[in-house]
Parts: C-alpha cells; structure tokens; sequence
C-alpha cells in the first residue's frame, strides 16, 4: 500500500519533468540560426512565400503564445508533418519505435548478463590477476568508440568469418508483426527459421551496444560488492559462521544491485544516445536511424520529436527504476 | 574445585602487516576461559582485545599473521583446523559472536525473521553436520526454538518482530536480537565484543544483567570485552587487562578491584570517577603497536618502574590464588 502511494507520488513528478524537457526542445528549437520557414520553403522560395509559411506555422506570433501552441499540439499528439515523409512525425516514429526497442533492451539484458557476475567476480579477486585483467577490459570497453567497435565486428565477423549479415535487420519479409520484435514475433509464430535469422541480424548491433554499456555496469557492480564486503553485518556474518556462498549470493549481491540499478536507468539513456551513431552504421530501421536522416535532411519537427521521445522514454525508465529500487530496499519504503 | 578450562590461549602472537610496518597486535599472550565463567577482557582501544577475539573466532582481517601460539578449544588447536571445518562446527555453532554495533551488523535489505532464519538454517543445534537441506520438520523446531528464545530476551510481540526490518526497531531491541542469535545456536563459548558501548547508558545495565541470566541459565562461557571497569565489575567472574598487546593481570573479580597487582591496573582503577575526587588520568600514552617500547610495555608510564623495566621484559608471576601479573615490580598486598 504504502509502495503504490510511493510510486504515485514519483508519477506525480512526471509531468513537471516533461514540462522542463519540452521546454528545452522547444527552445533550442527557436534559438538555432536555422529558420524553419525558411527550410520548409525550399531554397527556391521567394520571400512572400516564406513569409506566408511563417504565419501558417504560427512563426510570427510571440514566444510564449508559439509555446503554448506547441503544448496544445503535443497533448493532442500532433508533433507536426515530417518534410521529408509528409507523413505526421507521430507515424513515422512508432513505426520505428520496436525496432529500437528491440534492439535496446537485448543490449540492456546481455549489459547485465554479463556486467554483473564479471563485477561480482572483479570484486571477489580484487588486486589479483583476474581482477586486473576485467578491469583492463572494463577501461577498453567503456574507451572504445562505437563506430569503431561496430565496423572491427563487421569486419570480422561478417567479412572474415561470415557468420552474420553486415547490417540491416532482416532479408525478406519479417514476421507477422504482433509486438514488433522481430524476435519474439518470430517465436510466437513458431517460425524457427526466422528467428534465427532475426537473431543473426540482431547480435553485432546488440554486442556493439552492451559492451560499453556492461563495462559500466562492471565498475558499479564491483564497487557495490567491495563496499557490501567490508560492511559490518558481512563481518557478523562470517563471525557467526554462515557458508561464503550465502553471504555473497543473498546478502552481498543484493545490496550491491541496488547501487547498480541506479546506473541501469543511466544506461539505458545512453543506449538510446548510442543507437543513433550503431543505428547508422548497421542500417537498423529504428529510431536512430530515423534521427540520422531527418538531421541530414533539416527535417525540423522529426529531430525535435525524436528528443522529446527520447527524452520522455529516459525519463519514464528512470521512474519504473526509481520504484524497483523502493521494492528492493526496505529503508526507503 | 576450580573448574576445567574450555579455552586456553598459549602464547599467541599475532601481527599485522601495515603499510607503516608490522604492527605487533599481540604478543604472547597467554589466558583462558573455564566452563560457565564470564570472562571479562579490559583494556584500552587498541590493546589488542578485538584482535584477541577475533582470533579466536578465526576472522582475523586480510593482513594479519599469526606468528606463533596456541588456542585450545576442548583440547584441540583452532588454529590448526581447516578453515571448512572452523566455518561448520565452530564459527556460530560452539563458539559465537555478539557484535559491539547492533545498527550495522543487521543486514538493512532483509527482515529480522528472513536472517534469523537464514541462520538457523545452518546453525540450529538440530542441524546434521554437513546437512545442506532444510526440511519442514526441522524448520518447524527451529520456529519453535527461536519464539521461546525472544521471550527469553524479553522481545515484545515475537511474531510482528519478525517481520520488521532491522531499520524499524530499537538499538537496545535490536542487541537482544543479537543476543539470542548468539545464544540460539547452543554454544559453548559467547564472545561479546564490546556488546554495550554503542548503547545508550541506561539500555546498557538492562542488556548486562539480561546477558548474565540467559549465560547463567545455559551454562556457556563467554569472552566478554569491555574498556568499561563497571560493566566489567557488574558482571564477570574473572577479569584480564591487557596492555599493548600483552596480558598485563588476571585475576577474580574481586581481588582484581581489591588488590590490584599490577601498576597499570591500579592506573585505570584510579581514573574511575568516584563522589568527591577529581578525574585522574594516565599521563603518557598507550605506546605504538609498530615500536613497542624495549623491556615492560607500560614502563614509559609507570611511576614505579626502575632500571630492569627498560630491558627486560617482565614473566608472568602467580600472586595467590588464581592470581597473575606481568610485572617486576607487583603491588604486594594492595588494597584501598
């Protein structure tokens, strides 16, 4: 009970803070040299036309009112017309959206999968030889530059070996789309065989994403356990005897996960800042790409409706953590 | 008839390797602890007591060496046990542990009950040795044992105890806890490091006396290490100080407070406050672990010290009954 008035009271900040993010876009948006009027005119356009563009778009009109108009039109879900498309933004950016997705929450489970038993491990070597070598690993991981790492995997793997395809996220159709994931469509399909092909386009742009994002995950999860190991009720519980193997597996790892979550949400961010440049360079259809594109082409509604979703997905992440962390420690109910 | 000894310490040395050198944490010490006595071990902060205890539980830190000695339990070295074996059958099962901070010794993420539990798993009595399941008969016994003991360390509401979190009860409840999680597992020995200091004045008398009963009634003995000389009065049987690093007397309690042999001990018993006198100090201070000084320890400080003081270390000598000093020059006869 008191967890569900916990967790409204941390939904009641949302709209404060997509407020706050709306309003930053929407500044930037009017503060950057770019005339948009002017963009949509075409370069062609003679100044009449453009001047009549600008009072069509409410260009003309003070700041606050122009605001205000924007506010009005997001909460009736209008981000406006892509330039690029003529389509609404809105189309345009679901129906990336689950590419995206997919894309960053396989990141996120092989991050974890893989950060937090190698950080629970750093920690149980500490200063001997294992721990010195995740740790030089952990500094590569979070120093290379994504695009980088993208096209070494490219190469190797789909050049020299030629066990993935080089990019893009299917060939031929996909699956009967149900949730979008071309994975667990595939599977809720029973479709074996596209699942195994989802999954080979899958796994170089994932592993390009998780590998920073698991170095991060590493440094948190080895801190939280050094720091669990030399607590007091760690020192009682050896004292009193209890096995190694239960005072690491429930008690050290329990607390040291609450400090890493807190560095998921962070992550998680920054897998969506991350898809942008991986997006690129593997051709996944998702939003990164579409960000990518739409900043190419000047196509102004579509980049600001990109940060305000991207923006909103950051900030709705970091509430569901923020919950989940109340769930795990009991002082903060 | 004295009683037999459970433990005995035999010249045990223990050092810790510090960036600033090897710290020399004990240094022979030589002690022992009978059948159903209260031990009580005083001495300054960083005399050696906590080390002292900790090696007898076998969880000395990282960086700590034992260089020579013994600690005989029931007649076998623990020292010489595989480290398995101390972590199954002696570290909370014959010999346990009262902790000095009951706040932070409490894992804050999981209920009282839910760690009681965990330890009961596998310290109950009625545990199998090896035993690495735990059945519904067992842990049904267990319930039973756990109940009668929190209303023998007169917890309030058992049931909704064990549901809390260590966050939401009180200092002075959470100690009892610990005091029944020590006493729970049936041990032969209780080692309660400092279990007062960090409570308030008036809960400490309460956890003491309740300490002694439940000790009394079970028949256990228990290492009990204090810097406070009342607490210590209030309750031991026989009672050790230690000085940088080495025994310096024992003796039964009341000779111990009557006729101090030893001139650091007649120090500390004259630096208790009393009605109508000053507060008396020790001028100096306890000497660094890392240069202990040549000859006695306490020289530097002592005001009867003479010439052999300065280099030659003092034996332990017998001054009576059950009575023994490390000194060359003991107070004979003292009394006040």
């Amino acid at each position: 009970m008191r967890i569900l008035v916990l967790a409204l009271r941390r939904i009641a900040w949302m709209p404060p803070t997509l407020l706050g993010l709306i309003a930053i876009v929407f500044t930037i948006s009017r503060i950057i040299p770019a005339d948009p009027a002017r963009v949509i005119a075409g370069e062609n356009a003679s100044p009449a036309q453009v001047e009549a563009l600008r009072q069509k778009f409410g260009l003309d009109l003070p700041l606050m009112q122009q605001f205000m108009r924007y506010l009005r039109d997001i909460v009736n879900g209008d981000l406006g017309i892509s330039l690029y498309s003529q389509r609404p933004v809105v189309e345009d950016l679901l129906g990336r959206l689950a590419a995206t997705f997919e894309l960053a929450i396989a990141a996120m489970c092989l991050a974890i999968m893989i950060g937090v038993p190698l950080g629970v491990v750093s920690a149980l070597h500490r200063n001997r030889w294992l721990d010195q070598v995740i740790r030089l690993a952990t500094m590569a991981g979070l120093a290379m530059a994504a695009f980088w790492l993208a096209i070494l995997l490219q190469l190797f793997f789909s050049m020299t070996l030629g066990v993935t395809p080089v990019q893009g996220r299917i060939d031929g159709w996909g699956p009967d789309q149900i949730t979008g994931f071309y994975t667990i469509d595939a599977l809720i399909n029973g479709d074996g065989e596209t699942f195994g092909k989802a999954l080979r386009y899958l796994i170089l742009p994932t592993a390009t994403l998780a590998i920073p994002a698991a170095a991060t995950i590493v440094r948190f999860t080895r801190a939280g356990v050094l720091n669990a190991l030399s607590s007091n009720f760690v020192f009682y519980q050896t004292a009193m005897g209890l096995p190694r193997r239960t005072i690491i597996w429930k008690y050290i790892l329990r607390s040291a996960f609450i400090g890493t979550l807190t560095q998921i949400g962070l992550v998680f961010g920054n897998l969506l800042a991350g898809a942008v440049v991986i997006e690129t360079v593997f051709s996944w259809p998702g939003l990164g790409l579409f960000a990518y594109n739409s900043i190419l082409q000047s196509d102004y509604n579509a980049i600001m409706a990109f940060t305000l979703f991207t923006g909103s997905v950051f900030i709705v992440v970091n509430l569901l953590i923020d919950i989940a962390q109340t769930l795990l420690d009991p002082r903060t109910r | 008839m004295v009683a037999e000894k459970l433990l005995s310490v035999e010249g045990l040395s223990v050092h810790y390797i510090t960036e600033g050198g090897t710290a020399r944490v004990l240094d022979h010490v030589g002690f022992s602890i009978r059948h159903g006595e209260i031990m009580g071990l005083v001495g300054e902060s960083g005399c050696g007591k906590t080390s002292l205890a900790r090696a007898i539980l076998g969880v000395l830190p990282g960086n700590a060496e034992v260089v020579s000695g013994k600690i005989l339990f029931k007649g076998s070295d623990l020292l010489r046990l595989a480290p398995s074996e101390a972590e199954e059958s002696i570290r909370g099962r014959a010999i346990s542990f009262v902790p000095q901070d009951p706040f932070t010794s409490f894992s804050p993420l999981f209920s009282i009950g839910e760690q009681i539990r965990t330890l009961m798993r596998w310290k109950s009595p009625d545990r199998k040795p090896g035993e690495k399941v735990y059945g519904s008969g067992r842990r049904k016994r267990d319930r039973e044992r756990v109940m009668a003991m929190l209303q023998a360390v007169q917890l309030p509401d058992p049931e909704g105890l064990l549901k809390k979190y260590p966050h939401e009860v009180s200092g002075g409840q959470r100690q009892r806890l610990m005091i029944a999680m020590a006493l729970l597992p049936e041990p032969r020995l209780v080692i309660a490091d400092e279990p007062t200091t960090a409570l308030d004045v008036t809960i400490q008398a309460q956890i003491l006396k309740l300490l002694k009963r439940l000790i009394t009634e079970t028949g256990a003995s228990v290492l009990f290490t204090t810097h406070d000389l009342g607490a210590a009065w209030e309750i031991c049987d026989r009672i050790t100080v230690m000085y940088a690093g080495q025994e310096a007397e024992t003796a039964p309690v009341q000779s111990f407070f009557d006729r101090p042999a030893h001139p650091y001990t007649k120090k500390l018993l004259d630096s208790l406050p009393t009605e109508n006198s000053p507060l008396i100090g020790i001028p100096g201070r306890v000497p660094s672990l890392l240069n202990p000084p040549a000859g006695c320890r306490f020289h530097p400080r002592c005001t009867s010290s003479t010439e052999i003081c300065h280099h030659k270390q003092p034996d332990v000598t017998e001054m009576g009954y059950e009575h023994a000093v490390r000194c060359h020059h003991p107070i004979m006869g003292g009394g006040q």
